[in-house]
């Protein structure tokens, strides 16, 4: 039920409304609830509405977290 | 990049079961067993769909809580929805709650009965509806947790704007905090930490859970729904309690921020106010649900139709109350997968795509134990 992906946003739309899209397929997207929605922000989907946008810098710390521990890196690095 | 992929990277996956493994060996040498509570549905399916349970070492345990807002709705809600199709108004709906029990009947019987029940993917279709239909009511099965009320009260706010006035909601929303509060109060339930919920959490913010870990001593760590996001959940629960702490760790970062969302919050808060809320199996809970507030009546289904909700009857053997709560496990009720199954199901946790007593049969039961249901 609180299932929700990211989108990105290709346009905004006259109306205020977004046009997000994730991997070809797009989709309008209410954005009333969320601040600094513009082309290229991702957003999180949930009922046709963004609810959050997606902050890349953390994103991006999380997955090369993921990649360091991949390699093997020591534990510590995770439990901190 | 899509931002999912990279969440389900295997060779991660590989490396964090083994560090979890050493994690439960360290806590198994201390003679401890960790529960750990989820209580978001896409939690509970994702655990299911990945195969998590089966990855983590023997004392560690991953139970489901009252994380599927369709398997808390009392079937007394249903009754009513009933009632208002009998009276002619069209029934706007997540599709979830088609199949769900109410005292009787379902909606799916109420519709081949001749009432006029409309599956929606978003709750703007509602407002859609009405100006389609501007002779009859349409009536929208508002339920859902702090994620989906913002979406779902905005169709007042869209109604307000366009001087629609032939929607209604039929209200049954409800919170997660105050649920944590009574599950962590019932002596009878242990719970040794949250996973807390990933979207709930991007609309509350990650502060809302430090009441507990103050509280109750219970590690709360927030992740996402992807399969990486759920072990590296597990691996920080289990570093909490081998340090002994319980505090609050955000790794959701890239979605949940400590305040939440303040514009879904403020749009909440301008419509809607705590009422006690019935949760099926749990009962009421003080403030646990919102409803409309009296200023915008007109837009409450109970009080414009006069048909309020009163609570319903579940069947006598059906068990999802203590399954809700942790309690039971799907496969220790007598009903499951004998006589309740999705394609018969008797209780709204094997109705629900995301309820627990669903995943299990779809993920934990082997297929010729399986038979007709999907």
């Amino acid at each position: 039920m609180c299932l929700a992906v990211p989108m990105k946003i290709v346009e905004i739309r006259a109306d205020g409304k977004g046009v997000a899209d994730l991997g070809g397929s797009r989709q309008v997207v209410d954005l009333s609830l969320v601040t600094d929605a513009r082309p290229g922000v991702y957003v999180i989907v949930h009922a046709g509405f963004a609810i959050e946008t997606l902050d890349q810098a953390e994103a991006d710390a999380t997955l090369a977290l993921f990649e360091e521990i991949a390699q093997g890196a020591s534990e510590g690095a995770v439990a901190e | 990049m899509n931002y999912i992929d990279g969440f389900r990277n295997p060779e991660v996956a590989a490396q964090f079961v083994r560090m979890i493994a050493e994690q439960g060996r360290a806590l198994a040498g201390q003679g401890r067993r960790v529960r750990i509570m989820e209580v978001c549905g896409s939690h509970t399916m994702a655990i299911g769909r990945y195969g998590i349970r089966q990855l983590l070492p023997e004392n560690v345990e991953l139970i489901s809580g009252p994380g599927c807002p369709v398997c808390v709705t009392d079937p007394g809600y249903i009754d009513t929805a009933i009632a208002l199709a009998g009276k002619g108004a069209i029934l706007a709906t997540f599709g979830d709650m088609i199949r769900v029990p109410g005292s009787d009947s379902d909606l799916t019987a109420c519709r081949s009965g001749g009432g006029d029940v409309r599956v929606c993917y978003s709750p703007s279709a509602a407002v859609e509806l009405a100006r389609a239909h501007p002779e009859r009511e349409v009536v929208f099965l508002a339920i859902g947790f702090e994620t989906t009320i913002a979406p779902v009260v905005s169709i007042v706010e869209e109604a307000l704007r366009a001087g629609v006035r032939n929607v209604s909601l039929l209200t049954a929303f409800k919170l997660v905090p105050p649920a944590l509060h009574a599950l962590l109060a019932d002596k009878e339930i242990k719970i040794d930490a949250f996973l807390c919920p990933a979207h709930v959490s991007a609309i509350i913010g990650s502060r809302a859970y430090e009441p507990f870990a103050a509280a109750y001593r219970v590690p709360c760590v927030i992740a996402g729904f992807e399969p990486l996001d759920i072990l590296y959940g597990v691996h920080g629960i289990l570093g909490q309690a081998l340090k002994n702490e319980a505090r609050v760790e955000n790794q959701y970062a890239r979605v949940v921020r400590p305040e939440g969302n303040p514009k879904a919050q403020a749009r909440i808060a301008r419509y809607l106010e705590p009422v006690d809320a019935s949760w099926r199996g749990i009962g009421v809970i003080p403030s646990s649900g919102l409803g409309l507030r009296t200023e915008f009546a007109a837009y409450d289904a109970e009080r414009k139709f006069g048909l309020p909700v009163r609570p319903g009857r579940q069947h006598a053997g059906c068990r999802c109350g203590d399954v809700i709560k942790g309690k039971l496990r799907p496969t220790a009720c007598a009903l499951f997968a004998k006589v309740c199954n999705p394609d018969q199901p008797v209780g709204p946790c094997m109705v629900s795509a995301e309820g627990t007593c669903a995943a299990y049969f779809k993920y934990t039961l082997p297929e010729e134990k399986r038979g007709g249901g999907k």
